[in-house]
């Protein structure tokens, strides 16, 4: 069986994926919508900050509390393909928030929180560069939709197909 | 015991493609599309018609064509800067720092409603004011008004139906005078707002016009005291009606306000309306009664007159939600819908080529000027 992961990465991984998953939706309706769009963006923003934090501290428990290993039997191809993906998704996980903080920078927005909190620009600001950075931020963030689909699929693959602990390491 | 050097046989293709993995294997299929679904409906994909920012500002596109790099509504205008001088007075209904005593820098935009950049200054044109207050510590108070008295349009949806029904005809160039006249006919609250507007009449030139909020907003004192409030600049120069027809310049309205700051600054009061119980907040097509509580917050001076160019006004979204602690948006449905087109509006703009606006200053702000020694 697979050791299971530390109670700490269990709690970040959860809430997270939790976070995660409500701010890409909110992010996606927020965009189309016109009656509900300031009360989205409202969340969006400190929801991102609160993510930075998280993914900052994810990954300094990850550095100090390694992830459990891979089954032994595991195929080279899949073994790449589970570490590849979690890296990528902490690169999202870090990269969509920069990018939305830098994007507001650039735009020139207060960056607001809460009430009067406000966070200092990252960026100058600049129209050519927030012009480059709102797509940019738009295809990261389906970016990680589809890296979370796999993420999924593969989950449920270990838990129901592969049957080899993989699932529970992280539910347990 | 050794590490088995072969991979596992669970992670074979033939195992996992094996008649009893098949259900499950489409269960974990069904659950991806599943999400996938969610998320696109969540988008609006499965419904591409609704209106949307999108929409609108492609709407805006159709009837004004498209002008790379303008804002795609109040397309003519120039950047000003100036000061706020607040008194004091508007704290007693927000605690938001601008309404602290002492001043603020403020940077903002004169312009004329519509989506064409090069349009021909006229008299009965909407004309637009809009600022941004530089509050401490990155905070910023944004506003966007006009020299109407109401909004002609409730809400989002007849807004867009207004900008459909104001398209210039293919044949003629014009809009059909009778989708106007349709487009009214179903909205009695456009035909009463425009009956309030061309009662009050439009000013000579952009110094001496009110210019209005319009939409009402909660202002939260120190207390916690929760206030509808509509504010507007009213000018201290004096009204003097507009001339019936134009100037024959083209740019005579912006060239009048330039000479008129060359020789002082020119100045506003920001006036708070108190709404009591009952008035509306939700619409702003329908005045407040005339005797509510007026709250003169301080002084608006605009001193200088700069062309639109990088990185001054011309690259800032007056979104009207940009706001302090202290002023919240009302249940006013055409608050996030504006907030949300503006943003459309310059997202498109920002990253498209930039040609010189309309209008052009000649004369530089007097800091400019540096002394040099001989």
């Amino acid at each position: 069986m697979i050791k299971p992961f530390s109670l700490l990465s269990r709690l970040l991984h959860w809430t997270m994926a939790i976070l995660i998953l409500a701010m890409l939706f909110i992010g996606v309706a927020m965009v189309s919508s016109l009656s509900d769009y300031h009360r989205l963006v409202s969340i969006h923003k400190p929801l991102g900050i609160l993510i930075l934090i998280l993914v900052a501290a994810r990954l300094a428990n990850r550095l100090i509390n390694p992830a459990p290993p891979l089954p032994a039997g595991m195929p080279p191809l899949l073994r790449f393909a589970a570490h590849a993906s979690h890296w990528l998704l902490y690169g999202l996980m870090f990269a969509l928030p920069l990018v939305g903080w830098g994007m507001l920078s650039a735009a020139g927005y207060p960056i607001a929180l809460i009430g009067p909190f406000h966070l200092p620009a990252i960026l100058p600001h600049d129209a050519v560069l927030y012009a480059v950075l709102r797509p940019l931020h738009t295809v990261l963030a389906f970016a990680l939709f589809a890296t979370f689909l796999a993420h999924l699929g593969a989950a449920l693959m270990h838990a129901v197909v592969f049957r080899d602990g993989v699932f529970q390491s992280m539910t347990r | 015991m050794s590490q088995p050097s072969t991979d596992d046989p669970r992670y074979k293709l033939a195992s996992i493609l094996a008649p009893p993995q098949l259900a499950r294997l489409g269960a974990i299929g069904a659950t991806l599309i599943a999400a996938t679904a969610a998320f696109a409906w969540t988008g609006g994909y499965f419904s591409p018609n609704r209106l949307d920012q999108s929409r609108m500002i492609d709407a805006f596109e159709a009837d004004n064509g498209v002008h790379p790099g303008f804002r795609r509504n109040h397309a003519k205008g120039v950047c000003v800067d100036g000061t706020f001088d607040s008194n004091g007075a508007g704290a007693r209904v927000s605690k938001a720092q601008v309404f602290q005593p002492g001043r603020v820098p403020v940077f903002g935009r004169f312009a004329l409603s519509g989506g064409v950049p090069m349009v021909a200054d006229a008299p009965t044109i909407v004309r637009s004011l809009a600022l941004n207050f530089s509050l401490p510590d990155g905070e910023a108070w944004r506003t966007a008004m006009i020299n109407i008295p109401v909004f002609p349009l409730k809400d989002p949806r007849a807004f867009y139906e207004q900008l459909v029904a104001s398209r210039p005809d293919p044949k003629t160039g014009h809009p059909d005078p009778q989708a106007l006249a349709a487009f009214v006919a179903h909205h009695p609250e456009t035909a009463q707002a425009m009956a309030i507007i061309h009662a009050r009449g439009f000013s000579s030139a952009f110094a001496n016009a009110t210019y209005n909020a319009l939409n009402a907003f909660l202002f939260t004192s120190a207390a916690g005291v929760a206030t509808p409030v509509r504010w507007s600049a009213e000018p201290v120069d004096a009204f003097v009606p507009a001339p019936t027809a134009a100037d024959g310049d083209q740019n005579y309205l912006f060239e009048s306000l330039i000479a008129r700051v060359q020789e002082a600054p020119a100045q506003w009061h920001l006036i708070l309306t108190i709404g009591q119980p009952g008035d509306p907040t939700d619409d702003a097509t329908l005045p407040w009664p005339a005797d509510r509580e007026r709250i003169d917050a301080g002084t608006l001076s605009v001193t200088h007159i700069t062309a639109e160019s990088d990185g001054n006004c011309r690259d800032v979204n007056f979104d009207p939600l940009v706001l302090p602690d202290g002023i919240a948006p009302s249940d006013d449905p055409l608050l996030s819908a504006r907030s949300a087109a503006y943003s459309t509006s310059f997202t498109r703009r920002a990253g498209e080529p930039k040609t010189p606006s309309a209008i052009q200053t000649t004369n530089q702000p007097a800091t400019s000027q540096t002394a040099t020694r001989p």
